[in-house]
């Protein structure tokens, strides 16, 4: 489905993405995890084109991608739910969604009957959890054969983040290809089918899910996740 | 009473120009962030293409669809030839708009000369109206209602179509925009291709009274830049209020007290800066 290659992304002098190689399977979900700054956003951003890479490859379904723009790289099936939302303010949440659809908007509006309430209103006006879904919702619509999620469940409370989650599943079984990126380890773990841990620009690890879960030593040290049973021992900050 | 009613027509008669001028400059500036030297220009070139082709066809109507036509070709081959190589760089796109708009400047007087001139008043809006006391020349009520009916035209387009949609969206977060699928570098073509456009609408339309003459350009350009930050930069509720308030202030100013023309027109900007930086309808 999706096949990245060494790629090196800058902004401006700053070399952010130092070689990353990863491949998404049609109809998984691949997790990109890793903390705040080793250049998660960054790889979304070259996915997509906002940030093209400057050397390397990214392949969607064998056709190369890396350096199209970015509404080429939608038109060819790769639609991004980006970290922040970004829903458009001034549109209604009915023009949120038309602007980047392919087709009606009925199925969408199935899916997210909170969404269907709330058309008339503006992105301005809606709550966290209803952007996020908005988010998701105006990504799908394009109906994409690769979707990136980058942290979608990051400000959430924790009954909209199992409702991402819910989405997350149905989206899989219907057969979409899902990039999920995230810090939250634990909410990662239990979607995805793989694994990637990227450090500092890097994919540095890439494993089973479960395997991962298990592996003390990769979720401390690089996922800042606090050790098992870690309640007396200060957590380490790297 | 008279002297009122006739000041405010002819207020209104300005603001009615200034909005075909100041909604496109707005638009590009909303969609593209730029700041256009070269817009009052347009606004010059409507004028002399038009003068040419009514004085082949004698029709205003011909001479307003040809320059509107030539004008938002002008615009568009800027755009999508020049200024789109310097997407993240107001600066250096603000200067070679002023480098367009020198060069604009030096082409209308080498193909048209410096002479004034005005356009023919086209058929029977030659004639005043007169009520009651109030006699006011049917032509400029003419141009107050087509710019209505512009605007009415810009804000169904805005507010109500796809089209609009997806330009309110380039505008709240052009990034975003690209990445659902918009091609924001072609729209930013057919944004200012359509703002050129209706500036050289706006020179045809004010052509029977204000004419064409050499300076045109530079004369409108602050005018046009006082109803855009007024209003709110790439606002067209913004242009439109804007050019009223400008419209109104610059006519009972001039009118009243000639010798501070420069100082009504831009102390109620500084007023308007000082109390709101966005302008009346800007957005931070
Ligand atoms: N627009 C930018 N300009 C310069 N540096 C940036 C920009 N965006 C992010 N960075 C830097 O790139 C690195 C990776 O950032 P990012 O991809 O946002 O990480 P993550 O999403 O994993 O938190 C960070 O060091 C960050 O400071
Ligand atoms: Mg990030």
């Amino acid at each position: 489905m999706l096949a990245v290659t060494d790629l090196h992304t800058y902004y401006g002098e700053s070399h952010v993405l130092q070689g990353v190689s990863l491949d998404a399977a049609r109809g998984a979900v691949t997790a990109v995890l890793g903390r705040n700054g080793v250049g998660k956003t960054t790889l979304c951003r070259s996915l997509v084109g906002l940030t093209p890479a400057r050397a390397g490859r990214i392949a969607l379904n064998g056709v190369d991608i890396t350096r199209l723009p970015p509404y080429r790289i939608h038109r060819l099936g790769v639609s991004l739910v980006p970290q922040g939302r970004r829903i458009f303010p001034s549109l209604t949440v009915r023009e949120n969604l038309a602007i980047a659809a392919r087709g009606d908007l009925d199925r969408v509006f199935s899916v997210f009957p909170r969404l269907a309430e709330r058309a008339g209103h503006r992105g301005n006006e809606l709550s966290g959890g209803e952007q996020q879904m908005l988010a998701i919702a105006r990504a799908l619509v394009a109906r994409p054969l690769l979707l990136v999620l980058d942290e979608p469940t990051e400000g959430l409370a924790p009954v909209l983040v199992a409702e991402v989650a819910a989405v997350i599943r149905r989206l899989r079984e219907e057969g979409t290809s899902i990039l999920l990126v995230e810090q939250n380890v634990a909410f990662a773990v239990k979607l995805a089918d793989w694994a990637h841990v990227m450090s500092r620009g890097r994919i540095v690890h890439s494993t089973d899910p479960a395997a991962l879960w298990n592996n003390e030593e990769v979720k401390t040290q690089l996922l800042g996740v606090p050790p098992a049973g870690a309640g007396a021992r200060p957590r380490r900050d790297l | 009473m008279t002297y009122l009613i006739t000041q405010t027509l002819n207020g209104l008669f300005s603001a009615a120009l200034l909005f075909l001028i100041a909604s496109g400059l707005t638009l590009a500036f909303g969609v593209m962030k730029i700041v256009n030297i070269a817009h009052g220009s347009f606004y010059m070139l409507g004028v002399y293409v038009a003068s040419t082709v009514v004085l082949r066809t004698g029709s205003l109507f011909a001479g307003a669809v040809v320059a509107i036509l030539v004008v938002a070709a002008v615009g568009f081959l800027m755009q999508r030839v020049f200024l789109r190589r310097f997407p993240a760089d107001p600066l250096a796109q603000m200067m070679m708009t002023m480098g367009f708009a020198l060069l604009f400047r030096d082409l209308a007087l080498m193909i048209w000369g410096g002479d004034p001139f005005t356009l023919q008043y086209p058929g029977r809006l030659r004639e005043s109206i007169e009520m009651g006391e109030v006699v006011f020349p049917s032509y400029r009520l003419f141009v107050i209602v087509v710019a209505a009916l512009v605007g009415v035209g810009l804000w169904i387009v805005n507010e109500k179509t796809l089209i609009g949609a997806r330009l309110r969206a380039t505008v709240d977060d052009p990034e975003m925009a690209s990445a659902i699928g918009i091609n924001v570098a072609r729209l930013s073509g057919v944004v200012f291709a359509v703002g050129a456009g209706l500036a050289a609408f706006g020179g045809v339309m004010g052509g029977p009274i204000l004419g064409g003459y050499a300076g045109l350009d530079f004369d409108l350009l602050p005018l046009a830049f006082v109803v855009v930050i007024v209003g709110g930069m790439g606002s067209l509720k913004g242009a439109l209020v804007g050019s009223i308030v400008v419209g109104m202030i610059d006519n009972f100013g001039k009118a009243l007290v000639p010798e501070l023309s420069y100082f009504t027109l831009f102390a109620p900007m500084m007023v308007v800066l000082a109390l709101k930086p966005t302008g009346l309808y800007g957005r931070a």
